[in-house]
């Protein structure tokens, strides 16, 4: 039975009055790649400088690898961050950079060389070794930056918005570098992030986190398919919200009564209470197909993403335009009307 | 070029007012008559062997030496801590005590030298090279403090959080990445304390009895009147005081990033 990497439990922080996180429950398996996503203000970078400790909570506890860091300074924590300006130091070379963890708990000279060695190639620079860090370019200085923190072999590595200062290309690239070295050294990763599509892309488990506190947690197809908050809902990627009330619940079928009719959706909520129908414009149909007909739309925009269509489109019944992606193929104009249907699954019951 | 003669003309009234005065000095010290007056004769290197010669001038050199390089040493290292305890931690009334250290720069040396006088009087202190080089860090901390204040970024802040994160303790902060990041400031506040110190006269001659610093020294050779070794002297301590600022230059120039 082995311990969470990490645990936290019931953290809360303040700022002289403002209130930064409050209430936050998280345990991290060890191994798992987690993504703290949320706006920025959210509390996500306030949870990771605790978690590094660079800031103290105000109250709760946190734990690593089952033992309590309260009170523990940043340098004596299982702990290595890879920061956001990558805080790289500019008076020493690459090699010396990687080697200074190292240096600092004393480890022998050859094994110094060594390990050094190990972390360059692990980042795929190790003929860089002897470079200042001027010379690099972005992305070479972001993954220094990386195996510097790997070198002293922490328990949990922590990334501050790490792909922040990429262009979007590398940024992508990076994701895909990171995920993969995750995955070979099996450290357990803490990210932070505000890219939704970053998060998805790398997250074992992300935390979707607003105004201090938990909003969602879970696997990534999960979050964006079964957001459980409209918050969420909204936050990854685009949606159609719909609101409604509970018109009655049988066995795990809700009711919901809408401007755009009822549905019968899967999902818990109390009668009579109000609630929000979110539709992921993808799932919107124009072929004609799908449990239930949402009638006619006349479109507003069209725009071409390369992927898909972009457009917005009105129903007569309902005020608020719906954000639809259509086909690569099928090309649409404004003030062509087109038919909407939608598969009742693809529909997310949201109470809160 | 015609055209830009008033500005040209200017241009050497403003240097020539500036540099004539040391241009003198230098030139006849180089003097081979008893006289540092017109006619030049010379030029000649006498007075320079004369004034090497004279142990009181060396003496006072030396003197100079030690208490510029020793007492810019010492407000370099205060400075430097003052300086790291305001701008890396939350200090109380912050402001007060930035102020407090960066006082002295507005008080003029004879009111400082005239504090220490009494207040080494009243503490039974003798004057001695001790004594100056007080007054020396007493009128160079306020300097150091600021320029090595003014140059602690967050930049900085953020690399020693790094190093502290990878397992450094605080004095391995200090000695390994904010002193070698800060190195041109703190260069060049040592340098300049060195030059002032050099240079400097009312502490040094009220303050001191026995041993002396060079101007002082100076000061006691111009009493009996003037003398081509009066200005030997003089161009060594200007070439001196040159030698620092280009080499400054030099450097912090040269490291100036691309």
């Amino acid at each position: 039975m082995t311990k969470p990497a990490v645990e936290f439990r019931d953290i809360e922080m303040r700022f002289g009055d403002k209130v930064a996180l409050s209430g936050v429950d998280l345990t991290v398996n060890r191994g798992d790649f987690v993504v703290l996503l949320g706006p920025s203000g959210g509390g996500k970078t306030t949870l990771l400088n605790i978690l590094g400790g660079f800031l103290e909570p105000t109250r709760g506890e946190v734990l690593i690898d089952g033992k309590p860091v309260t009170g523990i300074p940043p340098a004596k924590r299982p702990t290595t961050t890879v920061f956001q300006d990558y805080a790289l130091f500019p008076h020493m070379s690459v090699a010396g950079n990687v080697a200074f963890g190292l240096k600092m708990q004393h480890v022998p000279r050859a094994e110094q060389d060594r390990r050094v060695g190990t972390a360059l190639a692990m980042v795929g620079l190790d003929h860089l070794g002897q470079r200042r860090i001027h010379e690099l370019s972005g992305g070479q200085r972001q993954r220094i930056a990386l195996a510097r923190a790997l070198a002293v072999e922490p328990s949990v590595l922590l990334l501050d918005e790490p792909l922040g200062a990429l262009d979007m290309k590398l940024r992508r690239q990076m994701q895909n570098e990171l995920k993969a070295i995750q995955k070979r050294v099996g450290t357990t990763f803490v990210h932070v992030t505000h890219d939704q599509e970053e998060a998805m892309a790398i997250a074992d488990l992300i935390v979707v986190m607003n105004d201090g506190f938990i909003e969602d947690k879970g696997k990534p197809e999960r979050i964006y398919l079964r957001p459980a908050s409209r918050f969420t809902a909204d936050f990854m990627g685009e949606s159609n919200f719909i609101d409604g009330k509970v018109a009655g619940v049988s066995g795990s079928s809700v009711r919901v009564e809408t401007p755009l009719g009822a549905f019968d959706i899967e999902g818990e909520a109390a009668p009579g209470a109000a609630v929000t129908l979110s539709l992921r414009p993808e799932h919107l149909r124009t072929d004609g197909g799908g449990d239930r007909s949402l009638g006619r739309a006349s479109v507003l925009e069209s725009g071409f993403f390369g992927t898909h269509h972009q457009c917005t489109a009105k129903l007569a019944a309902f005020e608020v335009p719906f954000k639809a992606r259509l086909p690569q193929r099928e090309t649409v104009t404004p003030g062509t009307e087109v038919e909407f249907s939608v598969d009742l699954s693809d529909i997310v019951l949201l109470t809160r | 070029m015609l055209r830009n003669l008033p500005s040209w003309l200017y241009a050497a009234l403003i240097y020539g007012f500036i540099f004539l005065p040391v241009g003198v000095l230098v030139l006849f010290s180089f003097q081979d008559s008893r006289v540092p007056i017109p006619p030049f004769n010379g030029p000649s290197l006498r007075w320079y062997a004369e004034f090497l010669g004279d142990g009181r001038v060396t003496d006072a050199l030396l003197n100079s030496i030690i208490v510029a390089f020793a007492s810019s040493a010492v407000a370099l290292v205060l400075g430097f801590l003052a300086a790291y305890a305001l701008a890396r931690h939350r200090v109380r009334f912050s402001s007060f005590w930035q102020g407090l250290l960066t006082a002295p720069l507005t008080v003029s040396y004879l009111i400082i030298a005239m504090g220490l006088l009494i207040t080494f009087n009243a503490l039974g202190i003798p004057k001695s090279l001790l004594t100056i080089g007080i007054g020396h860090v007493v009128i160079n901390l306020p300097l150091c403090f600021a320029i090595v204040y003014s140059q602690m970024g967050a930049h900085q802040a953020n690399m020693e959080r790094a190093a502290r994160d990878l397992g450094a303790g605080e004095w391995q902060v200090i000695l390994l990445i904010t002193v070698p990041m800060l190195w041109p400031a703190l260069f060049a506040a040592f340098f300049l304390s060195v030059t002032f110190s050099w240079d400097e006269f009312i502490i040094a001659f009220l303050v001191s009895r026995f041993d002396v610093t060079l101007p002082v020294e100076i000061w006691s050779m111009l009493r009996t009147g003037l003398n081509p070794k009066t200005n030997a002297v003089g161009s060594f301590v200007f070439l001196f005081s040159v030698a620092i600022v280009f080499l400054l230059d030099l450097v912090l120039f040269r490291k100036k990033p691309a």
